[in-house]
């Protein structure tokens, strides 16, 4: 276990390197120069040249790489072109917002889809079942720019119970902040409950057809303790590793849902960031995103050990 | 020439709030994007400007009929050879900061606007020699030749004037805590979430100021502006779609103002840097045929909703300088097809048209496109994001573009610049007056060489 965990470890290292140096080779690829898309309407050739030279465009880009390096393994990611804000200001700004979001997001689609794919799994062949799935196939298929702007026309302006958009931060006002992100987590968790859904039926169904819920059911035990003690708990297992790496996606930004929202967090930052060639932001984003992801894989890797010995090598 | 989007903002709105507000008012604005930063020297969006006017006083303003009147200067001359122009400012002015505007910083700002490195008010500024102290409420600009458009240059971002103190200390990270002169000062910014401005006690004109509180939100979306401003999470948002505003036309809590905007958006050709010379870059009659071939009014019709007003100069048909005597054309297929005879090209002339990604950008183009089609041109369109944009009409990648307004462009329709604002909300605060504009946009004097060296009478 401890070899493997090293061994994981190691890994996350040469991973991290390898997509800093990917991310910042394919933006070299986009077209659109920074120094022109901060200049805008004035073109002042050496306005431009300054901004080149302050920024380091002017070098080659292996060294304008070292550069960006050599200040990640000291701590400073650099500063927004746009805004002159260092990065790490920004990720710090920007991460807690998308934290709670994206667990939010998840701990509803976790509320919904799991006991939907369970009460479909044992009601197979009823309307029950096909009620949740017809949900699945509502959840998977809707649009979440679409769902929102609803969402918006009933909540905020029919109804006027909750804030059409915007943030308010969890230490500030937790009762304002829980309905100012209520409805783009419920969007951002539809879309995901409904595969959880799809999967815990599809986990449940091949367990409830195994010997030993068949043995439970002989020796008496309730259908209730039959599927909640024996069944749900083996079949959750590759539902959980899903959800860490729904969760994953998830902290990388939503991008689509975040700006209907208006809420300022990682996939706003980046999106921004790319339309504005504004190079360091979408690094240090980048970097942190794939840090996180890759820690949540890690900990699914674990997490997946820990229940079934037979992986511990 | 590109023409320069001024900005006033609200400036007719913040100060007609006749005073009766007891209790602490805020103001909740909608902007369509996250303006970049808030330093005068440096800041080049289109929407900074509108955040800039709560908190950055300029020399001078615009009123509402695009007069130039004074700000934090009272006057000024300029000298009979057009070469100087000495500007009186008002006395007992203070920065946010305490700090007194008196000529020394004035001469500051300006030199910061000169020197600053990453300034991008170099080239406004760049007829300015030096700045003199004349006495201690009076500065003198000495110009490397006369330039009678300098005056509209400082009732923008060149004429605002910020704590020498503050600058002093933050450099080029003065914009993130930024120290003006304005009826507001800054509080916090949040990247893409909210700016925050609260009112400046010792504001020169502070019996005009009747808001606490201004907030600024970035929300991109335009339905989504408009569902805040209908919910009454915002009292005021800016650039309404021309699709809505018959919805908020309809809807009795909102106040709709539009005045149509000076500059114009148009289909620019790229004539210089064609180096694949097509028939477009060479042949005038190409170009008239193209023109022709395009009915202003159903652009107007199928895109906007009838809201805007069909050109054909860089300046609406209401306008003063509008040419009357050359008037809208109307379409004219066949002689459009008769000029491409004459100019003997072969059918259909392709034309590459670069638009920025956005429904109406795109939609525009397309109506174009199969309206040109019937005359003979094959238009192909490509549309690319903002960022590109700037960079692709430059080398013979791109023969045509659709821009907001320059050079050897065909004009093509006058937007009309559209604000909305909650009735309810805003008549509480105003309890006899409604706001009847919430932003004009103004120009940039004329700047043909024979233009820039007359001397303002």
């Amino acid at each position: 276990m401890l070899n493997f965990l090293a061994r994981r470890i190691a890994q996350i290292v040469p991973t991290l390197f390898f997509v800093s140096v990917l991310i910042f080779s394919l933006q070299q690829l986009l077209p659109g120069d920074p120094a022109l898309v901060m200049a805008g309407e004035e073109r002042d050739p050496a306005v431009i040249e300054q901004i080149r030279q302050q920024y380091k465009l002017d070098q080659p880009i292996p060294v304008q790489y070292v550069y960006w390096l050599k200040g990640v393994l000291t701590g400073n990611f650099g500063e927004s072109l746009r805004n002159k804000m260092p990065v790490r200001e920004l990720i710090a700004q920007k991460l807690p917002v998308t934290l709670q979001l994206g667990s939010m997001a998840i701990l509803i689609a976790f509320f919904i889809g799991i006991p939907a794919g369970i009460v479909s799994a044992v009601k197979k062949g009823t309307a029950w079942d096909y009620g949740a799935n017809l949900f699945a196939l509502w959840g998977i298929s809707t649009p979440n720019f679409w769902l929102g702007i609803l969402l918006i026309f009933l909540f905020s302006i029919k109804l006027g119970w909750l804030p059409a958009s915007g943030y308010v931060p969890l230490t500030e006002d937790w009762r304002a902040s829980l309905a100012a992100t209520i409805m783009p987590a419920f969007v951002l968790g539809n879309a995901i409950s409904a595969i959880l859904m799809r999967h815990t039926r599809s986990a449940m169904l091949q367990v409830l057809e195994s010997d030993y819920v068949r043995t439970a059911r002989a020796k008496g035990l309730s259908e209730r303790s039959v599927i909640l003690k024996h069944a749900m708990r083996n079949a959750l297992t590759p539902v959980i590793t899903l959800g860490a790496l729904e969760l994953g996606t998830l902290l990388s930004g939503a991008v689509l849902t975040e700006q209907i929202f208006s809420i300022p967090g990682f996939g706003k930052l980046i999106v921004d960031a790319v339309f504005n060639r504004d190079y360091a932001v979408v690094q240090g984003v980048v970097l942190v995103t794939a840090t996180v992801y890759i820690t949540l894989n890690l900990v699914a890797d674990v997490a997946y050990i820990l229940v079934n010995p037979r992986l511990r090598g | 020439m590109s023409l320069m989007r001024l900005t006033i903002l609200a400036s007719a709105l913040l100060t007609s709030l006749a005073g009766t507000a007891q209790s602490q008012t805020t103001l909740r604005i909608g902007i369509a994007e996250d303006p970049d930063i808030l330093d005068p020297s440096i800041g080049r969006t289109y929407v900074g400007r509108i955040v800039f006017s709560a908190f950055c006083d300029k020399l001078f303003d615009i009123d509402e009929k695009l007069n130039i009147v004074p700000q934090l200067a009272l006057s000024y001359e300029t000298s009979a050879d057009g070469k100087a122009m000495t500007i009186k400012l008002r006395p007992n002015v203070k920065f946010h900061d305490g700090e007194p505007l008196d000529a020394e910083a004035a001469k500051f700002s300006i030199e910061r606007h000169m020197t600053l490195p990453t300034s991008f008010r170099k080239s406004e500024l760049a007829s300015v020699d030096h700045v003199e102290v004349v006495d201690p409420l009076t500065i003198k600009l000495v110009l490397k030749t006369p330039y009678s458009p300098l005056i509209t240059q400082l009732t923008d971002r060149s004429g605002m004037m910020v704590s020498p103190k503050a600058a002093k200390e933050a450099g080029d990270k003065f914009g993130l805590h930024p120290v003006c002169a304005g009826p507001y000062k800054f509080v916090e910014r949040v990247q893409q979430d909210r700016m925050v401005f609260e009112k400046f006690a010792d504001y020169w004109n502070k019996d005009n100021i009747h808001i606490d509180r201004i907030v600024f939100q970035p929300i991109v979306d335009a339905t989504v502006r408009l569902a805040n401003l209908k919910s009454g999470a915002l009292d005021l948002i800016e650039r309404v779609l021309a699709t809505d505003i018959k919805d908020v036309r309809a809807d009795p809590r909102l106040v709709l103002s539009t005045a149509p905007e000076l500059g114009y958006q148009g289909l620019t050709i790229n004539i210089a840097n064609d180096k694949a010379k097509g028939p477009l870059s060479q042949s005038a009659k190409v170009r008239q045929a193209l023109s022709l071939s395009i009915d202003r009014e159903a652009i107007n019709q199928v895109v906007f909703n009838g809201e805007f007003t069909p050109g054909n100069q860089w300046v609406s048909p209401t306008h003063p300088y509008y040419q009357k005597s050359f008037p809208v054309p109307g379409r004219d297929i066949a002689k459009a097809k008769a000029l491409l005879k004459e100019a003997g090209v072969s059918l259909p002339v392709t034309i590459d048209y670069m638009v920025p990604k956005g429904t109406e950008y795109e939609a525009v183009a397309q109506v174009v496109q199969s309206m040109a089609a019937e005359a003979g041109f094959g238009i192909k369109i490509r549309a690319v994001e903002f960022a590109t944009t700037f960079k692709q009409p430059r080398p013979a990648n791109s023969r045509c573009f659709r821009s907001p307004g320059a050079a050897g462009s065909i004009p093509t329709a006058i937007p009309t610049s559209s604000c909305a604002a909650r009735r309810r909300r805003m008549t509480e605060v105003i309890p006899t007056q409604t706001p009847t504009s919430c932003w004009k946009r103004g120009e940039r004097h004329p700047t043909s060489t024979s233009a820039r060296r007359s001397t303002p009478s």
